[in-house]
């Protein structure tokens, strides 16, 4: 089994990505079919970026095992008031700011659920905890 | 087609020359960069306004052949440097998404 945990800072717009490019070059060298690492690419730049913009930072532990590619988004940001809404394609809370650099196109979580093999979100006003899985075959 | 294509043309500035060899499969246009991430495909020449950044991230996790930023709009210096550090193909022009798009299209 292959563990591997990266933090994410608050706000931090310039590294926003650099995560899911370690993760990507990782399953690259483990030999992951292009297909299965053009999804959780997908999925992992977009949860990325919601720690980023909407939560206070976080980290995520990447890890494999027996065929099946786990990664955990954990943060401490305000937590998601509405789930259903939220999943909703095209809703969003992104600041002008997000929204000027072309972020907050209301995709994020849809893209994470729709990409993912198993999608599971724990919210509270303590922050917010995403599980997603991925079979390798 | 491949890049080198695109650099006899008068229109198309390249500020950052990387692989000029590699293929151009297709071409995606879009300032939004969840619609780019999911939509987007391994080999297009991607065709945006947005020039933090950010968009290299993207370009590099989507794999595409290159990033040509349009319409004039203004390119920030740590884009630049990053792409050089990546070696990647950044192109700069005055023409709109859709000037580009055709002449893609005509060399694809």
């Amino acid at each position: 089994m292959l563990t591997k945990k990266y933090l994410v800072k608050e706000k931090d717009y310039v590294n926003a990505g650099k995560v899911s490019s370690s993760i990507k070059k990782e399953l690259k060298e483990i030999g992951v079919d292009e297909s299965v690492i053009r999804k959780i690419a997908i999925a992992s730049y977009e949860a990325e970026i919601n720690m980023i913009i909407h939560a206070n930072g976080g980290e995520i532990i990447f890890s494999i095992d027996d065929g099946i590619i786990e990664l955990v988004f954990a943060d401490t940001g305000p937590g998601i008031p509405n789930i259903e809404l939220a999943l909703t394609p095209g809703w969003s809370t992104a600041s002008e700011k997000a929204r000027q650099m072309g972020f907050g196109a209301g995709m994020g979580l849809v893209n994470i659920k729709r990409y993912s093999d198993s999608f599971d979100l724990k919210t509270s006003t303590e922050g917010t905890t995403i599980t997603l899985q991925f079979k390798v075959f | 087609m491949i890049i080198k294509d695109l650099e006899k043309l008068n229109e198309f500035e390249f500020l950052v020359q990387g692989d000029l060899n590699k293929e151009i499969k297709g071409c995606f246009i879009g300032d939004l960069l969840s619609w780019v991430m999911a939509k987007g495909q391994p080999g297009d020449a991607w065709v945006t306004v947005q020039a933090h950044l950010n968009v290299v991230a993207v370009a590099l996790l989507r794999e595409f052949a290159c990033l040509i930023i349009c319409d004039g709009a203004s390119i920030a210096e740590e884009t630049i440097e990053k792409c050089k550090e990546e070696e990647f193909t950044l192109i700069k022009t005055e023409l709109s998404a859709y000037e580009v798009s055709k002449v893609l299209s005509k060399l694809l």
